[in-house]
């Protein structure tokens, strides 16, 4: 954990893990004996509405489609081969519901086919089909244009990563440069956008540039490579509060997304082994690929990291991922980092009232008055905050909550705040 | 069915820089020592009585408000005691007990719980309490007076008196080294210069106050005072006496960085920073005290909420 230093008269700057030039390949995983695939769609448990085409007992081969109701586009890819054992609801955070469905694995391996058929001709429609579940992630606003007010012109690949200690997209750039460069060709030819930019650390520009994108740098310190900031800094262009990029105009993929994409139209079969970092008790941060599906559980196993009660396992970095309950939580397309902390080490939060300290206002990168929000906020006046202390501004970055002398869960505030202004919004509009 | 093990959840982020409110109450405490331990030493045990009394009668007050109120004791965070140890240091050594004890009263009571507790307070505590008393019972604040049995090398005249009622030729003896070196009259951890000076120093190194508070505040006093000064020299006091004697070197470091009734943002903390400043030398100038620290503060307070709207516009405001 990075403490305050003695001297703190200026403000903290943390900067984001750097990569070598020359990385070591990532430690491999080996398959679980049992695999969890998340598909993005509640599980009707009882079968009442829909009835649902996966059974138990139904075989999987490695790249198939698996599809849960006959009716619904969401999909997920299998990562193993082997038999389906079970398929039961999942609970995320932010009450996201979705349909687990597991896998037990079967020793000989077998690659399903199906998607090498579409190679030949990279369309929308191939990638929408196919490929909206590979490792990294492929925002879905890519390849569903026709859902959004303003047509996307522009995609930033990010050749950053978002949290500290995290090195996932920075390895892609290194060592994936010919499945990126793939990966821009198929993005220009099936989306028709051919503004494509790729957001790099300055010393990884010269493997960024082969990529064929345009290379814009980003700053080493943490928050620059949020969203957000990413489209102040390298784009010039200052997304309004309460819009996203995409409103924009702007769309993010990942680099390892857009390396996967590459990759799969450059071998045929649909990628599934996933990097991300584990960053274990002491803070240290190895990369890792392992199969979409691997309970965490494994990965702490082939470290050798005892696990206890009351520790806490973190999907994501330090600063902006999500604290999980179980060992059995799969990885997912878009898990960069897992984080174990020791419970000797967590820093808890406190119910104690905000002291005016001000360290907050100068590290805010949206120049929020977080002093004020705060206040707001603990007494539930969700609207007042929005109107007159500009919550709609919050990018998330989490750096409020990491300075906070009183310890306020100041971030956990603000989302709540927005879930729950957006919940009475969406109650509105309905009611009407 | 495994026995399932239960770990922490909570929010992102997951790190935090370890600061804490009660690291920041005993750095503060930590800041005043050198000039506590001066007065210990210039004006002995009833020093130490007095700021043994007075942070101890803190502290008690603030826990028998937190009965009183069913609140979980607060007086763990250090708040207490940095009031009261502040109260302390702005009294004469030969203060009754009552005096600080009605004093501190005031103070955490009525300057901070009855606002709520630590953070709520729209005026600094201790300048609550310190008005008051001052205020209720003026003499007890005569420091010529009060510390008439003091005899030292050094004139025992308080210096912001001398000028009130003599004029700028009384002032001659007083020198800016003895002065900064703690040669003065006047209250218990308010006189050595020095001292406060760097633990100031320590306190804005380890960002436990805004620098920009207490560098507008001194640049305010000196600069008021110079104009004063300039315009006729015969009857207002040089600048660099006013920064080195009466309260104003405490109240830079000390008084008004006090977080609650600061502002946060840069441009207004320059603003009430200097506005203090500016209405200190005005009180002890040309109005009725004799030292203008105190009621300067108190009214700098008072401006902090409106001054601190002044603020920087948003990432991706649409006004």
């Amino acid at each position: 954990m990075i403490k305050r230093s003695f001297f703190a008269l200026t403000k903290p700057r943390m900067t984001y893990q750097a990569i070598e030039l020359t990385p070591p390949e990532p430690k491999k995983i080996p398959t679980p004996k049992q695999a969890m695939l998340l598909l993005n769609e509640p599980y009707d448990s009882f079968g009442q509405k829909k009835s649902a085409q996966l059974k138990k007992g139904d075989p999987v081969k490695t790249g198939q489609k698996l599809t849960l109701y006959e009716d619904s586009d969401a999909y997920v890819v299998s990562s193993v081969t082997g038999t389906v054992s079970a398929v039961s609801p999942f609970f995320g955070d932010f009450g996201r519901s979705y349909a687990a469905i597991s896998v037990d694995v079967a020793e000989n391996e077998e690659m399903d086919e199906q998607f090498s058929a579409f190679v030949k001709e990279p369309t929308l429609e191939t990638v929408k089909n196919w490929l909206a579940f590979i490792p990294g992630n492929l925002p879905s606003i890519i390849f569903s244009p026709d859902q959004l007010s303003t047509p996307i012109d522009t995609i930033v690949i990010c050749g950053v990563d978002r949290d500290l200690l995290i090195t996932a997209n920075q390895h892609s750039v290194v060592k994936e440069s010919n499945a990126i460069k793939r990966g821009v060709q198929i993005l220009r030819q099936a989306t028709g956008i051919d503004n494509i930019i790729m957001a790099s650390h300055e010393h990884l520009m010269q493997d960024a540039a082969l990529s064929g994108a345009e290379v814009r740098v980003v700053d080493p310190a943490y928050p620059a490579s949020l969203p957000h900031l990413i489209m102040r800094d390298l784009l010039g262009r200052v997304v309004p509060a309460g819009k996203n990029c995409e409103d924009l105009g702007v769309a993010f993929i990942s680099a390892e997304a857009v390396a996967s994409l590459g990759k799969a139209f450059n071998e045929g079969r649909i990628p599934v082994y996933k990097r991300f970092n584990v960053i274990k008790k002491d803070g240290t941060s190895v990369l890792v690929s392992a199969r979409v599906g691997t309970p965490v559980r494994e990965i702490f196993s082939t470290f050798d990291i005892t696990v206890n009660e009351k520790d806490r396992i973190v999907f994501g970095g330090p600063m902006t991922g999500a604290s999980i309950y179980s060992e059995n939580h799969p990885i997912q397309p878009d898990t960069d980092a897992i984080m174990i902390q020791d419970h000797k080490d967590l820093a808890l939060v406190s119910d104690y009232p905000c002291i005016n300290c001000g360290d907050c206002i100068p590290i805010c990168p949206a120049k929020i008055q977080v002093n004020m929000l705060v206040r707001l906020l603990e007494v539930v006046k969700y609207q007042e905050a929005a109107d007159e202390y500009d919550l709609y501004s919050c990018i998330e970055c989490g750096l409020c909550s990491f300075v906070c002398v009183s310890r306020i869960p100041i971030l956990q505030y603000i989302k709540l705040a927005k879930c729950e202004l957006g919940r009475i919004s969406i109650a509105e509009e309905t009611n009407v | 069915m495994f026995e399932q093990k239960k770990f922490t959840v909570s929010h992102a982020p997951f790190w935090h820089n370890g600061s804490s409110v009660s690291a920041r109450s005993y750095n503060i405490i930590l800041a005043t020592l050198p000039a506590v331990l001066f007065g210990f030493f210039t004006y002995g045990m009833p020093a130490v009585g007095v700021v043994a009394l007075s942070v101890s009668s803190a502290v008690a007050w603030e826990f028998a408000y937190n009965k009183i109120s069913k609140r979980s004791p607060s007086i763990g965070d250090g708040n207490a005691a940095m009031i009261g140890l502040l109260f302390a240091m702005l009294l004469p050594a030969t203060s009754p007990w009552w005096l600080v004890v009605t004093g501190t009263f005031v103070a955490v009571i009525v300057g901070k719980q009855i606002y709520g507790g630590i953070g709520g307070n729209p005026f600094n505590p201790v300048l609550v309490g310190l008005a008051i008393v001052t205020l209720s019972w003026k003499d007890f604040f005569d420091f010529n007076e009060v510390l008439v049995n003091y005899d030292f090398s050094y004139p025992m005249a308080y210096p912001l008196a001398s000028l009130k009622h003599f004029g700028v030729f009384a002032i001659s003896d007083f020198k800016p080294a003895a002065l900064l070196m703690g040669q003065q009259s006047g209250g218990i951890g308010a006189v050595f210069g020095l001292g406060l000076i760097l633990g100031g120093i320590y306190l804005i190194i380890r960002g436990c106050i805004r620098w920009e508070i207490s560098v507008s505040f001194l640049a305010g006093v000196w600069v008021t005072a110079l104009l004063f000064n300039m315009a006729d020299p015969a009857k207002y006091a040089g600048p660099t006496f006013h920064l080195l004697t009466g309260y104003t070197l405490i109240g830079a470091f000390f008084l008004a960085t006090e977080d609650s009734s600061s502002p946060v943002n840069f441009i207004p903390m320059l603003i009430y920073g200097a506005f203090a400043g500016i209405m200190t030398i005005l009180i002890r100038n040309i109005g009725a005290y004799v030292d203008g620290v105190v009621f300067a503060i108190l009214i700098a307070n008072l401006i902090n909420p409106l001054v601190d709207k002044i603020r920087p516009k948003a990432l991706g405001k649409v006004v």
